[in-house]
């Protein structure tokens, strides 16, 4: 069985890492012992600054730090970064483009009980919406600590998504290369692709053995950059196995799903089926419960596979 | 102040007057009537106060101005023409698709503009990150930042103001243009935000409220705020909403509309005449 660490806490343990050798500060409102940016400030309480209950203003804040040169990582829920403070986002640092890394926390449905207010499936859609802006999904605890350095030595905005809860290691951290925006083909296959992002890429590899099980050959793939999207590995897949289930912990709208669609109808059109939140609010529950209840299983994306290759002419 | 000083700013300002006419008539759009007051105070921070180098606009030690009223970009432009970050005659590329004067104040193409704003309600968080910024780098500039009366409607003002008194950026100064009028209508009618001296006091801030259309007055608020240590300074500059052109002046309906020629050649010859040029 796989060790289990939250992005979050990956997160939070890189950017301790990480503020030894640079030299770059850290913004929080009111969260750091939920979003991890905690382990930041005990070690470096000079270079952490708590902006309070206002996201608002902490996006602003952080505009106007890196303006001056600085290199700020900003932190909240994800509902209330991308969600509470999409305006900020998109005015003061998509905009002129600075140098703001926005680490967003509790993302997606696995926030689990504290239900629909704070469980956001929204934000890739809205970050994704804003021009210059790159968008970061990691799949564990290894590629979220990789993520955290590509986009300190990345020269614009970012928004990185973490989740909440422990979620299997697959990753070895002791080979593991990221490179932004280049999806990782973890498993060939001819008859369909799995292409997911953030928690659901260890499920999919769970269902592609499932389907091997059956007979059918799934090639999975992995994108932890959902912006820009590396169209490249997304229409090969195309080409060369004729259908596409995508799978992510978030709405079926404007995400990983849409993307892939958007990229298939305009450069390779194949039938493509979105494993995601489908259009609907959250609720309280644990998260096992959660994802069974909003179709976030590896038997989902089995399913959804057996539809898409059905579609195949 | 001595006169000779007063008298060249007062000439400055009535140059600025006329760019922001010339601009906003050429443009056929944007906003005159909160550019024209503050006139005054941007001749005095570019003129006096701040230290900025039109020949190297991105230099480091720089004083910072964050217009966070953007929509008075009329006033900043005519600002940095006038001290020689760009020719003047771009001024009346304003608005146009092939300028880089976008309707509000765009850093990534303009320079002198330290921070895209436009969208009322983020310039003074904004400042405060720069001011936060100089602390950390062991900076000595200061960053200033004009607000609108009405903008401070906006609760992220508020949310502001809380960032710098906590984190106790005497660096900054939030000025407020009093003029006391938004598009709807009077602020103290629409949403009064009144009294901004007591609340800017109960944030934290050390407050002054001054004539903005006083050079005198200015400078020595100016000056105050330097000593003041330990806290934000905030200048509540009453102003004339409109000032140098009589039709103008406190007239709410234009706050957003551009001259046409007839009342344009009127508002120069007026401004003219006054400042004698």
């Amino acid at each position: 069985m796989a060790e289990k660490i939250a992005t979050r806490q990956a997160y939070g343990e890189a950017l301790a890492e990480l503020g030894e050798k640079y030299n770059f500060v850290v913004l929080d409102a009111d969260l750091a012992a939920a979003t991890k940016t905690g382990i930041f400030k005990k070690k470096f309480p000079n270079r952490h600054f708590d902006c309070g209950i206002a996201e608002g203003n902490m996006m602003s804040v952080a505009a106007g730090l890196a303006a001056a040169g600085k290199i700020p990582f900003v932190s909240s829920f994800a509902m209330f970064a991308a969600g509470r403070a999409f305006e900020q986002i998109r005015n003061s640092i998509g905009y002129p483009q600075l140098n703001v890394k926005i680490g967003a926390t509790h993302a997606g449905i696995t926030v689990g009980e504290d239900g629909a207010t704070h469980q956001c499936n929204e934000d890739i859609a809205l970050m994704r919406a804003i021009p210059g802006m790159t968008v970061i999904n990691p799949a564990d605890a290894v590629e979220a600590r990789a993520a955290v350095e590509a986009a300190l030595h990345f020269d614009g905005p970012v928004y990185l998504r973490f989740g909440r809860y422990a979620v299997p290691v697959i990753n070895d951290k002791n080979t593991y290369k990221f490179e932004l925006g280049k999806g990782v083909q973890l498993r060939e296959g001819s008859d369909v692709t799995i292409i997911a992002t953030g928690i659901m890429v260890d499920m999919a590899n769970t269902a592609a053995e499932m389907l091997q099980a059956e007979g059918i050959s799934a090639r999975v793939i992995n994108i932890h950059t959902i912006k820009p999207l590396d169209r490249e590995i997304v229409l090969k897949a195309a080409k060369e196995t004729g259908a596409i289930v995508t799978a992510e912990e978030h709405s079926i709208i404007g995400g990983l799903g849409a993307a892939v669609a958007e990229t298939v109808c305009e450069g390779y059109p194949v039938p493509v089926l979105r494993v995601g939140v489908n259009d609907v609010f959250g609720r309280s529950g644990s998260v096992p419960a959660l994802l069974e209840a909003y179709g976030l299983t590896p038997a989902n994306i089995v399913e959804k596979a057996k539809q898409v290759i059905a579609l195949k002419k | 102040m001595e006169r000779a000083k007063k008298q060249q700013l007062a000439k400055i300002a009535a140059q600025m007057r006329l760019d922001i006419l010339d601009q906003v008539h050429a443009a056929g759009c944007g906003h005159p009537g909160g550019s024209l007051s503050i006139a005054d105070i941007m001749a005095y921070l570019y003129f006096s106060e701040m230290t900025v180098d039109p020949a190297d606009p991105a230099m480091a030690s720089r004083d910072r101005f964050v217009l966070s009223k953007g929509h008075t970009a009329p006033a900043l432009y005519a600002a940095l023409a006038e001290k020689g970050f760009f020719p003047k005659e771009e001024l009346l590329g304003l608005r146009k698709i092939h300028s880089f004067l976008q309707g509000h104040p765009d850093m990534k193409n303009i320079p002198g503009v330290d921070m895209s704003t436009g969208s009322l309600g983020l310039g003074v968080s904004a400042a405060c990150g720069m001011a936060l910024a100089a602390k950390l780098d062991g900076r000595d500039y200061r960053t200033y930042t004009m607000l609108g009366d009405g903008e401070s409607e906006e609760g992220q003002v508020w949310e502001a103001m809380m960032f710098a008194a906590h984190y106790k950026l005497d660096n900054l100064v939030v000025m407020i243009d009093w003029n006391g009028l938004q598009i709807d209508g009077p602020v103290t009618e629409i949403m009064n935000p009144t009294p901004h001296d007591k609340k800017l006091e109960a944030f934290g801030f050390h407050v002054m409220v001054v004539d903005g259309h006083d050079f005198d007055e200015i400078e020595k608020a100016f000056e105050k705020a330097k000593t003041v240590k330990g806290k934000p300074t905030a200048i509540i500059f009453k102003t004339v909403k409109g000032k140098g052109v009589s039709f103008m002046e406190n007239q709410v309906n234009w706050h957003g509309v551009a001259p046409n020629d007839e009342q344009y050649e009127i508002a120069v010859a007026e401004i003219k005449a006054k400042a004698k040029i």
